[in-house]
Formats: structure tokens, C-alpha cells, sequence
């Protein structure tokens, strides 16, 4: 996960050990040195200045703390601002009030729509909720066996679509009845990929939205993606609404810049990220936790202490 | 729809965020002319280093040729770009003269592995040549119940066992069967497999020994499928790929999906490996051949 970019601040930190305490200059090289590695990691321009903006203002003037060195100070400061830009707390997905909580899972071919289906209604099941997977992506082929397998993997039911359906909308009142007879309490709707230029599509998940009225819908963003993410993400929240972000595949090797520059610019929280193939491999989102494993220097929590 | 057309709406949103900037500024010609050049390239994915490359040779030729019209200095501009690609024999060539052809699909998660497999064997059955399909993924669910439907679809054999079945086996089953059939072209499709996972690679490496041992006269083709719509992440995958497995060939998917379709010209020059095929599309005939001065043009001229 972001290794080029844990690895660049990790340098910048090393480079700061042994310089004693902040000097006006050396807080501003150091300020650069991280503007130019967030870029590189290809974080959004705005987001950039804002971290740097906001981290400048915590360390410039800030006197000397006893028992901590420079480069402590920084990495504490770097780390909360980090914290802060993926959203300060964790988000998580409430139930509605009344059941079933329904939600949907959204998103760009490949994404990972599926597979984080699957791995959500894993998660619920482990709360012993009564959970129904929905197989409504109609478009790609075999899309209904690959939830029926997953669904026969963590033994949680399948609503499958009955031979010769052609609207996904028309699933909608099949869903209704088995809800009812099945007293479900978490309804997950997978649906099909779509680019946000489909107008056609984007209009068929509009109209499911309406239908269905789902308590949660989540875009599911493939990590890898990079700042295009961040568009496409922007154009599903106006067209469709968007409640959290599930980024997948962050076992893979990314610059991680989409994760680090979504919540900023969308004003939606990340939910979940998916850190492997297997079922179990989906992590509620920490941005504590994110940010000290970016930052990649051993025990913040001592260091904050101290802070 | 002509085949130029059919690259060009698959390429809209590249050109309408390319075309109309690079006609404006070729227009305009602010004393910020290259700048603004290379901001253009740069923002479509084209890679820092490229775009300036190109921008400076542009600017050596235009000094040199002072009286070039716009246009000439535009076409200039696409040439040099088109240069950029390494030429490749097309495949009709290189295919079925020893047959049986094998094509093996490698590429991470998600990319289009499966949906280019079905695609390749459409269109390599409409030139009139036999082909098979190999299922080797047998690992994510439902994979190999995909690509059974492509067969279905276009009514070519596909090669499957069950899942969790060895992959290598199933490529060795599959160059077999094309072999005793007399098949022309065997398609194999591998599981999604993330650059630094080294067991997955380590598999790769096993299924590319066992094609070679079964037909060690066939020529192989394999083709790395890459996501256009990632932009510069792809260019590690690139790097990653290259080193454990003989990609002879690129193949970006979802360019309908980007506006950064310059990506591709980064891609082909990282390590002059030719792109063989763009996908724009989900559709079975939503692959296209790639021709460098075609996708270069369709990217920079508004009409
Ligand atoms: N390594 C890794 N692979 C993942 C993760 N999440 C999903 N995948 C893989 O990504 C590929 C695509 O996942 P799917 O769940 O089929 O994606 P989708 O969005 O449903 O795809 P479409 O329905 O075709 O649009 C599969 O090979 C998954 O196994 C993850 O967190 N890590
Ligand atoms: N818009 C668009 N979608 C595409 C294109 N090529 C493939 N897709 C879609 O991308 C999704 C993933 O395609 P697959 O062929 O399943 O990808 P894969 O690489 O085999 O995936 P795994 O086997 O899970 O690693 C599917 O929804 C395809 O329909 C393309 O050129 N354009
Ligand atoms: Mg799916
Ligand atoms: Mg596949």
C-alpha cells in the first residue's frame, strides 16, 4: 500500500533526525519536500495546499517541545493533518431505523462492486443480521453466478433474477416480497459497472434509486484509479447521491493519491477498504490507523503523547 | 460505423478534453505557446517527460522552419507523437502460420482480462481463423462460468475444468486441444493478479513454461491488459509485468471510460512494447486494432 509515498516521507523525516530543533528555514524545506511528495503521489492540487497550508500553521512558531527532537515534531504534526484531510473519525454504515437497510453498491466496471458485496454482507452476517444479497447487474455476463458462488461461500442468500429478466427495475417487487417473508435486515444491491458518460445507465441507477430507496449508497472506487476517481466519484454523488466511498484493492501497489484527496474534495466519508481477494479481506476505515500506516514511523501514539 | 469513426466516439473523452485545448492554442499562439502545450499533453496522461520531449523538438523544428502554418506545425507535432510507437507486423501476419497461435492474457484485477479473451476470439473467428478458449482462471468466482458465456455467445470451444483446479493445467489442456483439432489460435485467460503478489507471478511464469514445453513451435503471444481509465499507475504494473513475464504486447481497456487516453503513449514508449489492441467498450465488437498514426490524430484534431 502507498509505498513510493511512505517511503518519500519516511526520507524527509531521516533527512530532519540530528538537525536539533525547527528553524523558520528548515520548516519551510521541509513544508516543500512534502508538498512535492503528496503531488507525486499524485494527490489533487487543492488537497495538497490545504495540507500544507494547515500543517504550515501548526508547526511555524510552534516552540521547541521538551524530549521531543525536529523531526518528532513534524511527524506528529504530519500525521494529525493527515488524520484530519481522510476525515477525523471513523465513519460507519448506521442500519436504519426501520428495517431492512438497504444498500447499494455503485460504481465504474471492475471496480470491485461484487466482491465488496459480498465481503459487506460477510461483515453484517458476523453481526448476526439477517442479510440478502441482491444480484441486479443484468449487463455483464456471469455476473449472477459470481454473487451466487460468493453467496454460497459465506452461506448468505441470493436473490437471483428469474431467466429471460431484462430490467433490473423489474427485480424490485421480487426483492419487496422475499424481504418480507425472509425478515431480512440488510439488503445488499449489487449493480452493473457503468461509466458516468453512459447516460443511459446512469439514468437506469437513477430510477433504481427512486425505487428502492436506499438507506446507503456506496461507490465502490478502485484505488489504483488516481485522480480520474475523484471526477468520476463527484459526477455519481450529483447524479445519483453518494452516503461513502469503499476504496478496494489497496494490497496492490498505488499512489494512493484518490484515497488521500476523496473525502476532501467530495465531502463524503470513506466507509470500508478492500485489502485482498478473499471475503474476509474488508476493513472498516480508521484514518488514525490509515495515517500511521502512510507514515510508516514506528509508535506515533508515543510520540503524540509527548506532543 | 466506419472503423475511424468507431475509434474516435470511442476516444470522445480524450478529444473533447485534448482536441479542442490543442486547436485553440495552436490558434491563439500566446507568447506561453509551448507551456501551455505541455500542460495540455501533461494533463492527459501523456507523462511529464514525454511532453516535454515533444514540446522542445517541436519548438527546434518550428526554429528551423519559420514560415510553418499551424497546421504544419501540427502535423509536425502528431507525427512526432506517432513516432513515439514501436511499429509491430500486424497479427494476420504473424498468426496462423504456425498454428496453433497461443494468445495468453495476463493483467491485474479487474482490467478486462476475460472480456478481451471473448473479444480477441470474435474477431480472430470473423478473419476466418479457428479458435479455442482456455478458462485458467480458476480462482475468482464465476470466472470460468464467464468466459463459457463468451463461447456460448460467439459458439467457440472453451477449455475448462473445475475451480481451484491447477491454471497450468488447464493451459496445457487447451494447447492440446488445439493442436489435435487443428485449431488455429488457442485464447487463455488468467486470473487478476496484483503486480507485487509473488506467488501469483510465480504461477504466471508456470503456465508461460508449460505453453512452451506443449508447443514449443507456436509462436506466443502474450498480451498484458491494462486499464487506461488508471492513468499513470499503470505504467508500474507495466514495469512489474515486464520483469516476470514476456509481454510481447499491450492491450488498454475502458479508453471510452478516460479522458486521459495520452496514457497510452506513455505506455508504449516505457518499454517499447507495441499496443496491439484498444477496448472502448463493453460490447463483443468494442475492440479495436491499434494503429498509432489513427490514435494519435483521433486524439489531437477536433475534426
Ligand atoms: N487484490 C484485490 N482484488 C480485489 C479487491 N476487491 C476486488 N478485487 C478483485 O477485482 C476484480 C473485480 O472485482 P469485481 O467484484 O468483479 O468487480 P465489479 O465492480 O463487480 O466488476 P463489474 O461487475 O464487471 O463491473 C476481481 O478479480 C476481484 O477479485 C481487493 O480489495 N483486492
Ligand atoms: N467501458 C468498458 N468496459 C470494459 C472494457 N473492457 C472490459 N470492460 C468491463 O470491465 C469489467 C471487468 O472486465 P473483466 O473482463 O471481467 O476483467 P478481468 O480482467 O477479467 O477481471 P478479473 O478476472 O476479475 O481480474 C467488466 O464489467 C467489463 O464489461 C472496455 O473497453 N470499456
Ligand atoms: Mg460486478
Ligand atoms: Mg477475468
Amino acid at each position: 500500500m502507498f509505498e513510493s509515498l511512505t517511503g518519500r516521507l519516511e526520507g524527509i523525516f531521516k533527512k530532519l533526525t540530528g538537525r536539533g530543533g525547527l528553524t523558520e528555514q528548515l520548516v519551510g524545506e521541509t513544508l516543500e519536500e512534502i508538498r512535492v511528495a503528496l503531488l507525486e503521489a499524485d494527490v489533487s492540487l487543492d488537497v495538497v495546499k490545504s495540507f500544507t497550508e494547515g500543517l504550515s500553521a501548526r508547526l511555524v512558531g510552534q516552540a521547541q517541545k521538551s524530549g521531543l527532537t525536529g523531526a518528532q515534531q513534524v511527524i506528529a504534526e504530519v500525521y494529525q493533518e493527515m488524520v484530519h484531510i481522510l476525515g477525523d473519525h471513523r465513519a460507519t454504515i448506521a442500519l436504519a431505523s426501520k428495517p431492512p437497510t438497504i444498500i447499494f453498491m455503485m460504481g465504474l466496471q471492475g471496480s470491485g462492486k461484487t466482491t465488496t458485496a459480498a465481503k459487506l454482507a460477510l461483515h453484517f452476517k458476523g453481526q448476526n443480521r439477517r442479510v440478502l444479497l441482491v444480484a441486479s447487474d443484468l449487463a455483464r455476463l456471469a455476473a449472477i453466478d459470481q454473487l451466487k458462488v460468493l453467496g454460497e461461500q459465506i452461506g448468505v442468500p441470493v436473490l437471483l433474477p428469474p431467466d429471460g429478466t431484462t430490467r433490473p427495475s423489474d427485480l424490485y417487487p421480487l426483492v419487496k416480497r422475499r424481504v418480507i417473508e425472509g425478515m431480512y435486515e440488510v439488503v445488499i444491491v449489487d449493480t452493473a459497472g457503468r461509466l458516468t458518460v453512459d447516460s443511459a445507465l446512469m439514468g437506469e441507477l437513477k430510477e433504481l434509486r427512486r425505487l428502492y430507496s436506499p438507506k446507503e449508497c456506496l461507490l465502490v472506487v478502485d484505488a489504483m484509479q488516481g485522480q480520474e476517481a475523484v471526477g468520476v466519484a463527484k459526477t455519481f454523488d450529483a447524479e445519483i447521491g453518494v452516503d461513502g466511498v469503499v476504496f478496494t484493492k489497496l494490497d496492490g501497489d498505488t499512489r494512493g493519491g484518490a484515497v488521500l484527496s476523496i473525502r476532501q474534495v467530495l465531502k463524503k466519508p470513506i466507509k470500508f477498504v478492500g485489502m485482498g481477494e478473499k471475503l474476509d479481506r474488508l476493513e472498516a476505515f480508521f484514518p488514525d490507523r490509515m495515517a500511521s500506516r502512510i507514515i510508516g514511523m514506528g509508535d506515533i501514539q508515543t510520540l503524540l503523547e509527548k506532543a | 460505423m466506419g472503423f475511424f469513426d468507431k475509434i474516435r466516439e470511442g476516444l470522445q473523452k480524450t478529444r473533447d478534453k485534448v482536441a479542442r485545448s490543442i486547436e485553440s492554442v495552436f490558434n491563439r499562439r500566446d507568447p506561453g505557446f509551448y507551456q501551455e502545450l505541455e500542460e495540455i499533453l501533461i494533463s492527459a496522461d501523456v507523462g511529464p517527460v514525454v511532453s516535454k520531449e515533444i514540446v522542445e523538438e517541436l519548438k527546434a523544428w518550428e526554429k528551423t522552419n519559420p514560415g510553418a502554418t499551424a497546421d504544419e506545425s501540427l502535423a509536425h507535432l502528431e507525427s512526432s507523437l506517432t513516432a513515439i510507437f514501436t511499429p509491430a507486423s500486424p497479427w494476420e501476419e504473424s498468426s496462423p502460420s504456425k498454428s496453433p497461435m497461443v494468445v495468453l492474457l495476463v493483467g491485474v484485477n479487474g482490467v478486462g482480462k476475460t472480456t478481451t479473451a471473448g473479444k480477441l476470439a470474435a474477431r480472430f473467428r470473423d478473419a476466418g481463423n479457428s479458435v479455442i478458449l482456455g478458462a485458467a482462471d480458476t480462482f475468482r468466482a464465476a470466472a470460468i462460468e464467464q468466459l463459457r458465456k463468451w463461447g456460448e455467445r460467439l459458439d467457440i470451444p472453451v477449455v475448462h475444468q473445475k475451480p481451484g483446479a491447477d491454471p497450468a493445467s488447464v493451459a496445457f489442456d487447451t494447447v492440446r486441444a488445439a493442436r489435435a483439432r487443428g485449431i488455429d489460435m488457442a485464447i487463455i485467460d488468467t486470473a487478476g493478479r496484483l503486480q507485487n503478489k509473488q506467488n501469483l507471478m510465480n504461477e504466471l511464469r508456470k503456465i508461460g513454461a508449460i505453453i512452451h514445453r506443449e508447443a514449443p513451435d507456436s509462436p506466443v503471444e502474450v498480451l498484458l491488459v491494462l486499464d487506461a481509465t488508471i492513468g499513470q499507475n499503470a505504467l508500474s504494473q507495466l514495469d512489474e509485468f515486464v520483469k516476470i513475464a514476456p509481454v510481447s504486447g499491450l492491450v488498454l481497456t475502458k479508453l471510452d471510460g478516460t479522458s486521459r487516453g495520452g496514457v497510452v503513449i506513455a505506455l508504449a514508449r516505457r518499454h517499447k512494447i507495441p499496443v496491439r489492441f484498444i477496448g472502448v467498450g463493453e460490447k463483443t465488437d468494442d475492440l479495436l486494432p491499434f494503429d498509432p498514426s489513427t490514435f494519435v490524430r483521433s486524439i489531437l484534431r477536433t475534426s
